[in-house]
């Protein structure tokens, strides 16, 4: 029992990766009809974000008189530096502003995201909706490399360690919320506002796709593109916006997962693979399906995990999101929620 | 001749002529000169053209013809590989045993493959060649460890049994051979400045590709051909005819799969090392690019794909920062370093940016590669008339 628990916890902060990231290429695809295979990348940039976030925070300068840095009776030579945060704001609010630097960076990715989202769509992907598919796969793909490349020129190929602020390490005892005995099931706090995190975000997409005028529109768009733009709506418009959304979102989970995962310059590529299996295991065009296959296969790939099942089946933890894939394709060729019609080639 | 019109024909012989005279096209710069830097013409490299010539032929009779685009060919590559280097290990240092078997393997695989995946087209269809390459590098790289060698890779020991080649009293690990003529063998010519070198190993590459290239332009002009033709064309107007695509397909999967699995035995005659790294889903991008910069669905758009990217890889992966600055030091200072900080980006390290960047520019503005390119060039130079091009540009390039 509180194996089964655990390892429905474990699956949880990586299935909110895995379910941001396929609600993105969703929006992305139902929208504008795109595959895009550049969406890991956008994940990978949101993460650089709190890693460009916490250098900027961390900049600093040599006080006057200060003394070199030694341990031990050892110089390092250099004083030590001190960020001018802390010399604007005083030290302990400088401190506190570089420890919970991974949070705030969610307020300094979403703008950039939207832009840089919103700068593809209407840069590139614009000009890619009357090509095949397979002309969109591919130039995605390109950009992806190009994203990807131009990260590791500036951060170099090294993994970032961001670390989560200082109040959210360790773990919680969830197993003596629920009547177990302690220190059996505990779970870090980070990842449970990870998860938490990513509901609330994915609320709010649906929110606004679901309760305003804006979100109306771009459903009616989705459904019947033509009637829409003649009744004179301007529906491009509207779903670059959407597009700029879909990036920020993806940008969300990357600046989010830092702290779970430090990040590096192939982070984007590893789970845009199997950001597409989740896509089409959920049903092409399905948003609450993408999240749904989200969650699922995040939660099926860490009982993968366990002990037990990899002695029973070794290696089964590498493969199992690609064979449900393949007896999901296979079985329901339209993935769990997809609708009839989209993507039917 | 050989069953091929004069217009094939000349593209075989075109193919020959350059596969044959490589070592001397690819040397045209005099050894010591300070442009030596942009030879290529060392069996190493030489070698990797043919290798990959095969693997892109192999890849574009599948997407070039029946527009199926794999997302896991490298599959089969590292499957044909791992085949080689156990045909190596266990039975004979010959090369020969190694390439049948691996084309075989490969074959069967892709066979199993593609049974499963060519029940869905579209993006579905490349998502589960994904799946499965992803799949078999996952475990390649884990619990095959006993078959693969893991992350370290599979390559010959002293102890393998060999048991054609009896005992050898040699303590050195044997090197692969073609009955006695070792893969790394070479004659050195000189003449004048220039120094080519013809290697063995390179000549059964380029035998092999040659063969390679002729059967792939038989398929093109069969009536199989014609049917992998009319699948890309349109397919349910095939099914409603009351034809059934699948079992095209099958055996277009299957011949492309082979292709990539002559192609992995190959390149572990060469060297006998087989990684994992070699399935994973980057090295099913690379040959996606070649096919494309080339000109997906050309005959020899492949081949030249191939091999303009691996001799980019490898020249612009040799340039640092010191070579650019002996190149831009006749401008004057500032306007130098303004030069280097832009170009340097783009080299050394940083190949695949410009990798990156030269597929999206193919994709944007020339989605018939390098083919297209030319004929475009060529009508200009030409002056033909414009009606005249267009016809001839949607003829052979695919989309």
């Amino acid at each position: 029992m509180d194996q089964i628990i655990l390892q429905i916890l474990n699956g949880l902060d990586k299935g909110s990766a895995y379910a941001l990231i396929a609600l993105g290429l969703t929006l992305i695809f139902g929208t504008l009809g795109v595959v895009n295979f550049a969406h890991g990348a956008l994940f990978m940039i949101g993460a650089f974000c709190s890693v460009t976030l916490n250098r900027i925070l961390t900049i600093g300068y040599v006080p006057e008189g200060a003394e070199a840095q030694s341990v031990g009776g050892f110089s390092f030579g250099k004083p030590k530096e001190v960020p001018y945060v802390e010399y604007w704001f005083g030290e302990a609010t400088g401190q506190a502003i570089v420890d919970w630097s991974v949070p705030l960076s969610i307020l300094f990715a979403i703008p950039v995201m939207i832009a840089i989202g919103v700068i593809m769509e209407r840069g590139l992907i614009k000009h890619f909706y009357k090509r095949p598919h397979a002309d969109q796969i591919l130039v995605t793909f390109g950009l992806a490399i190009v994203l990807q490349e131009i990260i590791k020129f500036y951060f170099g190929a090294n993994q970032i360690p961001t670390p989560a602020p200082e109040a959210f390490v360790g773990s919680f005892d969830f197993g003596a919320l629920i009547g177990m005995d302690p220190g059996v099931i505990i779970y870090p706090y980070w990842r449970i506002l990870y998860f938490v995190f990513a509901l609330a975000l994915i609320f709010a997409v649906f929110a606004f796709l679901r309760y305003t005028t804006f979100g109306m529109v771009v459903r009616a768009g989705m459904a019947d593109r033509e009637t829409v733009t003649l009744l004179g709506i301007d529906v491009d418009r509207r779903f670059t916006i959407m597009f700029g959304i879909a990036a920020a979102v993806a940008g969300l989970a990357g600046v989010m997962y830092t702290p779970i995962n430090s990040p590096n310059y192939h982070m984007g590529m590893d789970f845009l693979v199997i950001s597409f299996v989740v896509v089409v295991v959920g049903g092409m065009g399905s948003l609450p399906g993408a999240v749904l296959a989200g969650f699922l296969l995040g939660i099926l790939e860490s009982f993968a995990s366990m002990r037990e099942v990899i002695e029973l089946l070794p290696g089964v933890n590498q493969v199992v999101i690609y064979l449900a894939a393949i007896v999901i394709l296979l079985t329901r060729p339209r993935g769990l929620m997809g609708r009839a019609g989209v993507m039917e080639d | 001749m050989f069953g091929l019109n004069a217009k094939d024909m000349r593209s075989l012989v075109f193919v020959a002529l350059l596969l044959v005279l490589a070592p001397i096209l690819l040397n045209p710069f005099p050894e010591g000169s300070p442009l030596a830097q942009f030879n290529a013409g060392y069996p190493d490299l030489m070698q990797r053209f043919a290798i990959f010539g095969i693997f892109a032929i192999g890849f574009n009779i599948l997407f070039g013809l029946t527009g199926y685009l794999s997302f896991g060919h490298a599959a089969f590559l590292g499957a044909g590989s791992y085949a080689g280097v156990w045909m190596l290990k266990l039975l004979t240092i010959n090369v020969i045993p190694a390439i049948i078997i691996s084309t075989l393997v490969a074959g069967v695989f892709a066979l199993l493959i593609g049974l499963v995946s060519l029940r869905r087209s579209g993006i579905y269809f490349s998502i589960l060649t994904l799946a499965f390459a992803q799949m078999a590098f996952a475990l390649a790289a884990s619990v095959l460890t006993p078959i693969t060698g893991g992350e370290t890779g599979l390559q010959t020991s002293l102890n393998d049994p060999r048991i054609l080649d009896g005992a050898r009293e040699s303590s050195n690990i044997p090197t692969p051979s073609l009955f006695g003529l070792e893969m790394g063998d070479s004659w050195q010519l000189r003449v004048g400045d220039w120094l080519w070198t013809f290697n063995a190993g390179y000549y059964i590459c380029a035998i092999v590709a040659l063969i390679g290239f002729y059967i792939a332009i038989r398929i093109f002009r069969s009536p199989f051909g014609l049917m992998l033709k009319a699948i890309k064309t349109n397919q349910n107007r095939l099914n409603y005819t009351g034809v059934s695509t699948r079992p095209y397909m099958l055996a277009c999967f299957v011949i492309s799969g082979m292709y990539a699995g002559l192609a992995g035995g190959l390149m572990v005659s060469m060297d006998p090392l087989a990684g994992a790294e070699r399935m994973q889903w980057t090295a099913s991008g690379e040959v996606v690019l070649m096919v494309i910069l080339g000109g997906a669905g050309t005959l020899i758009g492949p081949v030249l794909g191939a091999g303009f990217i691996k001799y980019c890889e490898n020249i612009f992966s040799k340039i640092n920062k010191s070579v650019l600055e002996g190149w831009f030091s006749v401008f004057p200072d500032g306007m130098a370093d303004f030069m280097v900080a832009i170009v340097y980006p783009f080299v050394g390290k940083g190949w695949h940016l410009t990798l990156g960047v030269l597929f999206m520019l193919v994709v944007i503005f020339l989605p018939g590669g390098l083919v297209q390119g030319g004929q475009k060039i060529g009508s200009w130079v030409t002056g033909r008339g414009r009606k005249k091009s267009a016809g001839a540009a949607t003829t052979t390039p695919a989309e």
